[in-house]
């Protein structure tokens, strides 16, 4: 359903006011909330962090944008803090570990075959069944540390199978980096879907680090160093597909263009009517962001804000299990690698690549270890090997 | 709140979407590993910090000498006492924790809630008001002893990991009177073994008047394990319509 919401006007911001009881509301239930209630938390706090963090960069490097930035700056916070306290405590660590690769897999699954760049396309393939063996290997996790079944989380929207294997996923830096798409010419559904996962991508990759050392279990503790080694690596693949000459306006549009079609996309298919409201408030909230920023551009760069933003809203993101999409690529792209900015077949992977995979698994890799012959079975590994009692 | 076992839509199962089950049971079989093995691969690994890793911390010297002579140290001469004022430490730290996890019961007891509730606020008062004393009862033998009753001794910082989910059970909002009473339960039930040990050890090391203080305290104990122990069941039975009569 196109249509022009990047025109109206949305709440104004010294309208959009919180109160501490507004951010701090009853989460979501773990049990009975549909899982995709869940991947868009996820999503919008990952857009939400990645909204800040970027608005912080550009203070640093814009002295007379402080001030607005630290305006808008203040709302996102807010807004990332609703969002992310929707998560409740009932959550171990890996449960809400297992729902951001849920996150990982389902939104980029979607992304991968909307996008109308066919190279970007593949850049999100690739990424993909990177993010998918990392399920496999957590699920192995929680399975073999804490006895859970990770499908109550995935509510059997998504696969738990190896992909590319983790331990095949570390390369050298020169690997890691992808071709920009071209501001001038690139479609903006291509740009929007650009934040989205590299966004996401970089909140897995916060969430691992602090995370990580909570757990007392050494494999536990190694598990996540890897993993959060290759979301490094997937936050440098992603930021390296965005034009770099896009000038910091350009990019805050962006930015808040990306959290608008996002939070669009969360309204029109969120299941939950209370989260819902929130989709819709936020979305009005960011309208407004928008339509700040855009009387800035033009202040600042003398430039129509047209000249960025799409004319019509793109289809949103389907919040959908993409399983059938996700098993084709598995079984055509699996042994794909990475040749600087291209994918190559297995034997032609760069010697750098080979040789710091070498050395980093050199005493023992964590994600081969925890998964040792682990095969997913509806409700634990267990239910496989004591068959009678 | 709702204080009450409802039916609902749980998603969690694998029969909620028999389509999503179909394919989603496919994947036993569809899985190659990786790597060949079971769990006790990690083991190995495991192993390796486990041969190399420190210990969680150690226990301090006696605070005051001059304390520790007048105490009775010395009526531990040729023991350990190390081990006695780390155990000390331990029931200090669960016991303030103790005090803690009652407040929060009390204050989901007087928050508005669905459902009967077969507890008695005012013998929750009682255990809570019970808990703190044995806190200063612990504090006070500690400095007997010549210890220092703020230090976070190694079993006391173990003993508040393993509370940490208790604490996050009894504190949710959406946890009913008797989930959180059975996080206090699971407490009651380590803290009354933790009193019997205490007592056991506390003679062995030659403070027996001090073992007869710390019987005044197990015996609140058992009734604080009993009583949660008792209105967790009549809950349960109540909320299954299943009251036996």
């Amino acid at each position: 359903m196109p249509n022009k919401l990047f025109t109206t006007r949305g709440t104004p911001l010294d309208k959009q006011r919180f109160t501490w009881r507004d951010l701090v509301q009853k989460p979501i239930s773990k049990l009975d909330d549909d899982a995709f209630t869940r991947v868009m938390v996820i999503l919008m706090n990952g857009v939400e962090a990645e909204a800040i963090r970027f608005q912080h960069s550009a203070a640093r490097m814009n002295g007379k944008l402080q001030l607005a930035l630290a305006q808008v700056r203040r709302k996102e916070q807010h807004q990332a803090t609703m969002v992310n306290w929707l998560l409740g405590a009932d959550h171990s660590t890996l449960e809400t570990t297992i729902g951001y690769e849920q996150v990982a897999i389902e939104v980029t699954a979607a992304v991968a075959q909307t996008e109308p760049d066919p190279y970007l396309a593949q850049v999100y393939r690739f990424g993909l069944l990177e993010d998918f063996d990392h399920m496999y290997r957590y699920t192995a996790l929680m399975d073999r540390l804490e006895g859970k079944d990770a499908n109550n989380i995935l509510q059997s929207y998504t696969d738990i199978l190896p992909g590319r294997p983790t331990v095949d996923e570390h390369r050298d830096p020169i690997d890691d980096l992808r071709a920009p798409y071209d501001r001038t010419t690139a479609a903006p559904l291509s740009k929007l879907h650009a934040l989205t996962i590299m966004a996401g991508e970089q909140q897995t990759h916060n969430f691992y680090m602090n995370v990580g050392p909570t757990y007392a279990d050494p494999i536990a503790r190694q598990l996540y160093a890897e993993i959060a080694s290759i979301e490094e690596q997937h936050v440098t693949q992603y930021e390296s597909i965005i034009d770099p000459n896009e000038s910091w306006m350009e990019k805050w549009l962006l930015h808040e263009a990306c959290e608008v079609y996002n939070y669009y996309g969360c309204v029109q298919q969120e299941k939950n009517p209370r989260i819902k409201a929130i989709w819709e408030r936020f979305l009005d909230y960011e309208l407004g962001h928008l339509n700040f920023v855009s009387d800035l551009f033009k202040e600042v760069e003398r430039r129509d804000p047209a000249e960025v933003l799409p004319e019509m809203m793109p289809e949103p993101i389907k919040f959908e299990s993409q399983r059938e999409f996700v098993r084709q690529v598995l079984a055509e792209e699996v042994d794909l690698r990475a040749d600087g900015p291209d994918f190559v077949v297995k034997k032609d992977e760069p010697a750098g690549s080979i040789a710091y995979r070498k050395q980093m698994n050199s005493e023992g890799s964590p994600s081969q270890i925890v998964a040792a012959g682990y095969r997913w079975a509806p409700g634990t590994e267990l239910t496989l090997k004591v068959v009678n009692y | 709140m709702e204080n009450r076992t409802e039916l609902g839509m749980n998603r969690t199962g694998l029969q909620v979407s028999p389509v999503h089950m179909k394919k989603m049971v496919e994947v036993t079989e569809l899985t190659q590993p990786s790597s060949d093995g079971d769990e006790a691969v990690a083991n190995a690994m495991r192993a390796t910090y486990i041969a190399e890793a420190d210990p969680v911390g150690t226990m301090p010297p006696p605070a005051t000498v001059k304390g520790a002579i007048k105490s009775g140290i010395k009526m531990m001469a040729g023991k350990r006492p190390q081990v006695f004022l780390d155990k000390l430490g331990e029931r200090l730290a669960f016991e303030r924790t103790g005090t803690r996890l009652y407040a929060a019961l009390i204050a989901k007891c007087e928050a508005p809630h669905e459902g009967a509730a077969a507890v008695s606020l005012e013998q929750l008062r009682r255990f809570q008001q019970e808990e703190a004393e044995h806190f200063a009862l612990v504090k006070e033998s500690i400095e007997q002893l010549g210890g220092d009753p703020t230090t976070q001794t190694p079993c006391a910082d173990v003993a508040g990991v393993e509370s940490m989910g208790l604490m996050q059970v009894v504190t949710d909002p959406k946890t009913t009177i008797n989930q959180s009473l059975h996080a206090i339960l699971v407490a009651e039930l380590a803290d009354n073994a933790a009193w019997d040990e205490l007592i056991v050890l506390a003679r062995a090391m030659g403070h027996d008047e001090m073992a007869v203080r710390f019987e005044a305290a197990s015996a609140h104990e058992m009734e604080h394990l009993e009583t949660i122990r008792q209105w967790h069941q009549d809950a349960t039975l109540q909320d299954a319509k299943a009251v036996s009569h």
